[in-house]
């Protein structure tokens, strides 16, 4: 039924008075959000148009951007980054996520004890500061002050300690899943919830049928959360190419050792605000912004237009 | 719609604060990225400033020393700069001149107390107009435990063999770590590395200067041996310094772990309050015993007026002052290890600090290679000086390497005048 048909049916439509309220409450959050949202984010992305030219501000079309893939050093920094970027998301990917679901699964086994403990200690970290947990990890690991060296040597693994965070072959690893023990409690509580989702029903069901154990897991419960583990990938996803933070606080804004975990977040910090003896570029820096929301926006749209649709639901 | 949501957050942002600010004092704002010296100018410098000079208030503003150029940039910008900027050396400095954010400081009263070489940091290149007050300069060298060095019974090394052969017999020992550094903070391997051993190498100000004509490039031997003595330290630094930071290298030091420390003569002051131990300094060792020994002395603070600020008559009161022998001294002995750039000479009661400047008598003086002229460009040959010499000394590069790709990077922008 539509509004078409009572306007047919009745000649005279309803009179609703104007809903005034609807645009009273929407007010200060649409204030808000577009304040320190949408507006910085349109206006970040006409300045990647304009650029310095002789001291003044001016139009350079898509200039910016030929430069930031032109430029053998700027185009360099800039590849480096976003391949450890693409690292960072793929370790993410593959720990992270299937850590998360492994974990939901063995809370969501009826009997667990102390469930609600689990629960709550693994995701405690995702509500710290950053700034937190990055110094507690550079704490850790540090071959001076560090505890990782000395509870390595309990179990006689001290051979194998190595200062991970100062090495190029293994910072980025390292800064990784430092990030994924700050965050696997976010798919951990998403997949769980989808789990206490699926009917019991369901589950007796299918022990009536002889599936128990992983085959109920994989055969069962699996595809029902598939949709919660696309939710996830995406938040993932765009929490990675938008990180920036923990990699600050670890390694520093130059991301070293020799630009080894320098990712999107932190060349768009050091080329917008500079470093030290190297001046900031407004225009540049809001190029790789754009850049980045570009990114961000292709692997969101892919999702959403191609895999979510293609996903199958299932009703109880 | 965007025009009245900016109206409604500039009036809530901007011009509330505003209100609430009386105009009965002349108020000046120094800017300044020396955090670790707020409470001395909060407790000594600004209080004597203002006893003499009542109606003037002076507030100290610094911000992290990484942040500070582009930050002070970005507000010089905008307008909301404080009316005295701290100078960084040099090219920095010359570009917010030039762009008439600093006002020229040539006539200053006071400005006469300084020598053409102090100021030539924060002269025009065809050094007519002065723009900051030279402050203070900064002197590299080791810091040493003395009491480490007569456990082990070693002396003070002069010559380049000396000092590996006193960090060996400090590895041989096995109690002290031989050398305080790390590679992680990446800036510590330049310029506590490179810039504080090379002057020797490249003959200090005859290398800077050929490097600036291009009649000497950075793929040279006088520019590509020092790397190839900071890779030599290697297995000096303690256990896994490759992710060893800048605190975690003064802490190793001060609390006794580390026999010697490539240092600046920033740390004297707060190495002071925390070793509980006697310290001594030497200079960058020289190749052969009798070679003439370089040093860097630099050029690193210096203080400039906003053009644009609002009080320019009480900041001329206050650089006047900051350029009279009376700042110098209270400056040198407050925080021991700046040293004063003033041409009368300054009485210093920190032994640790008089060693350091001792070392003007005997050796010439240069300034870090990578900070004029050449420092001007993309990408910056600090910021790729620091990264090198970290590769160096982690052994991921090799000395040549890092000469070539150093070269390389100023051969793009950088085309000396022939």
């Amino acid at each position: 039924m539509s509004d078409t048909e009572i306007a047919d049916i009745e000649a005279v439509p309803i009179r609703r008075s104007t809903r005034w309220h609807i645009a009273v409450f929407l007010a200060p959050a649409f204030l808000v959000y577009t304040a320190v949202m949408i507006l910085p984010l349109i206006e970040t992305l006409r300045l990647s148009l304009f650029n310095t030219v002789e001291g003044q501000l001016a139009f350079v079309g898509l200039g910016n951007f030929k430069v930031l893939f032109s430029d053998p050093r700027l185009s360099a920094d800039f590849w480096n980054a976003l391949g450890n970027n693409v690292i960072f998301f793929i370790i993410h990917m593959l720990v992270q996520n299937p850590v998360g679901i492994a974990i939901a699964a063995m809370l969501s086994l009826p009997g667990l004890r102390f469930a609600a403990f689990y629960r709550s200690a693994i995701f405690v970290p995702t509500l710290l500061s950053f700034v937190i947990v990055g110094f507690i990890w550079k704490l850790i690991l540090s071959p001076i002050w560090g505890i990782a060296p000395g509870l390595m040597d309990l179990v006689g693994l001290k051979s194998f300690f190595a200062p991970w965070l100062g090495k190029p072959d293994t910072a980025l690893i390292t800064v990784s899943l430092i990030s994924v023990w700050q965050y696997v409690g976010i798919p951990m509580m998403l997949i769980y919830a989808a789990l206490l989702n699926i009917p019991d029903e369901v589950l007796e069901a299918a022990e009536c049928d002889g599936i128990t154990g992983w085959s109920q897991f994989w055969k069962i419960k699996l595809p029902l959360i598939l949709p919660s583990i696309g939710i996830v990938s995406v938040l993932t996803f765009v929490g990675n190419f938008n990180a920036f933070d923990l990699i600050y606080t670890v390694q520093g804004a130059l991301a070293g050792p020799n630009g080894s975990t320098d990712i999107l977040g932190t060349l768009l910090y050091r080329t917008f605000f500079g470093f030290q003896n190297q001046m900031g570029d407004r225009s540049m820096g809001a190029t790789i912004a754009a850049v980045m929301f570009l990114i961000i926006l292709a692997g969101v749209s892919l999702y959403l237009f191609v895999i979510q649709r293609r996903m199958r639901r299932y009703q109880f | 719609m965007t025009r009245i949501l900016k109206g409604m957050l500039f009036a809530t942002t901007v011009l509330a604060p505003a209100g609430l600010v009386h105009a009965a004092d002349a108020q000046l704002t120094i800017e300044s990225w020396r955090n670790d010296d707020l409470a001395i100018w909060q407790e000594k410098i600004i209080p004597a400033f203002e006893a003499k000079n009542p109606g003037i208030k002076v507030s100290f503003a610094p911000m992290a020393p990484t942040e500070y150029n582009s930050a002070v940039n970005a507000k010089l910008e905008a307008g909301t700069a404080g009316d005295l900027i701290t100078c960084r050396p040099f090219d920095l400095s010359l570009a917010m001149f030039q762009k008439g954010q600093l006002a020229p400081l040539s006539d200053l009263p006071g400005m006469e107390n300084f020598s053409d070489v102090a100021k030539s940091a924060w002269t025009t290149d065809d050094g007519k107009t002065s723009f900051c007050v030279p402050m203070a300069s900064v002197i590299h060298g080791f810091i040493y435990n003395k009491k480490a060095f007569e456990e082990a019974g070693v002396k003070v090394p002069k010559t380049e063999e000396e000092f590996f052969a006193v960090l060996e017999k400090f590895k041989k020992d096995g109690n002290y770590i031989p050398l305080a550094m790390g590679t992680k903070d990446q800036w510590e391997a330049a310029t506590m590395g490179y810039y504080n051993i090379g002057p020797n190498y490249w003959k200090g100000e005859e290398g800077r200067k050929a490097l600036i004509s291009g009649k000497e490039k950075l793929t040279d031997a006088q520019w590509v041996e020092p790397y190839k003595a900071l890779a030599k330290w290697k297995p000096y630094l303690g256990d896994g310094f490759e992710a060893q930071t800048y605190p975690d290298s003064q802490n190793l030091f001060t609390l006794g772990r580390a026999a010697i420390y490539p240092a600046g003569s920033w740390e004297i002051a707060p190495f002071k309050a925390q070793a509980d131990f006697e310290m001594g300094a030497f200079p960058p060792p020289v190749k052969k015993a009798g070679d003439t020994c370089y040093i860097s002395d630099h050029n690193d603070i210096g203080l400039g007026l906003n053009a644009k600020g609002k009080n320019q008559e009480a900041a001329k009161k206050f650089l006047a002052w900051v350029a009279s022998p009376e700042f110098a001294e209270l400056y040198a002995n407050s925080l021991p290890g700046f040293f004063s750039l003033n041409s009368k000479p300054v009485k210093m009661t920190d032994d640790l600090a008089q060693e350091f400047v001792s070392w003007r008598q005997n050796c010439k003086t240069t300034i870090r290679p990578s900070a004029a002229i050449v420092g001007r460009g993309q990408p910056n040959l600090d910021l790729e000086m620091w990264r090198v010499s970290a590769n160096v000394i982690n052994g991921t590069q090799t000395p040549e390497q890092a000469a070539a790709e150093t070269q390389k990077g100023l051969d793009s922008w950088y085309k000396p005048a022939k």
